[in-house]
């Protein structure tokens, strides 16, 4: 009875966060305002965060959070402003070509989602998926240590090279 | 929860993604919607995580939301040079390497 009314509530929830995810990101690629493109940017990040957390994995959910909206939009927002786009409407922000390029979203995902759901129909994730943190860190600590230090290094190089592509001469 | 809900939200999120990229002049908005489609990338690796009772999924997820940091740096770096140079971010001008 306790089971069967978590499982109602996380279907509600998994709906709010996809409506939340989809309109979202539809508005990030059709708005002709960059700084709202921006900021349904956010939504669509916080509900992927959401739908993180829904399955257990609340550390990813965090980690989403904090370098995607905290981070990662910021960036975006300070290279809105440093290019100088209009704030306002925007009339040319989308190609002329927009019809082919639908013309090649919609047959992806048509494929996508029938080869998953032919492949994965029924399958369910489980009710209990929690995953301890402690066992996220041992994991990146321990088997995949070498992987972790060489994105640090990536991040440095990622680092200067941002630095000498934006510095004036 | 069926594996197929989080599946098919990151089916359609890629294809947005996809759309944007594609139709998208701005450089910057071509940078967003790659955020879209990495974002696509980690919610499937965090629902084949759980499915399969592993944490390798959830590794994995952070390694691309730190690359994607880093890719997001320099892209941002590239339009800005982009803009110094051009006037203008819009991404049907630059042809300089078109054969």
């Amino acid at each position: 009875m306790v089971l069967g009314a978590t499982m109602v509530a996380q279907h509600i929830a998994f709906g709010l966060i996809a409506a939340i995810v989809i309109i979202g990101a539809l508005r990030v690629v059709t708005t002709n305002n960059v700084v709202h493109a921006a900021l349904w940017l956010v939504a669509v990040l916080v509900g992927v965060g959401g739908s993180f957390v829904l399955v257990g994995a609340e550390f990813v959910g965090v980690t989403q959070l904090l370098i995607y909206v905290g981070a990662i939009v910021v960036l975006f927002l300070f290279g809105i402003m440093l290019t100088r786009a209009p704030i306002g409407r925007e009339v040319h922000l989308t190609s002329r070509a927009w019809p082919l390029a639908i013309v090649v979203a919609v047959p992806i995902a048509g494929v996508l989602a029938y080869t998953l759901i032919d492949a994965y129909g029924a399958d369910h994730i489980g009710d209990d998926t929690r995953q301890l943190t402690a066992q996220v860190s041992d994991s990146i600590f321990s088997t995949y240590l070498i992987p972790f230090e060489v994105v640090s290094v990536l991040l440095l190089a990622a680092l200067i090279g941002a630095i000498v592509l934006a510095r004036k001469e | 929860v069926l594996l197929n809900e989080f599946l098919l939200l990151g089916a359609a999120l890629f294809a947005i993604g996809v759309y944007g990229v594609l139709a998208r002049r701005n450089g910057v908005m071509v940078l967003m919607s790659i955020e879209l489609i990495l974002n696509a990338v980690n919610i499937n690796f965090v629902a084949f995580g759980a499915f399969h009772r592993t944490v390798v999924g959830q590794v994995f997820a952070l390694f691309v939301i730190t690359i994607a940091a880093a890719e997001v740096g320099v892209g941002l770096a590239i339009v800005l040079m982009l803009y110094r140079n051009r006037a203008s971010i819009d991404l049907d001008q630059v042809d300089a390497m078109r054969g």
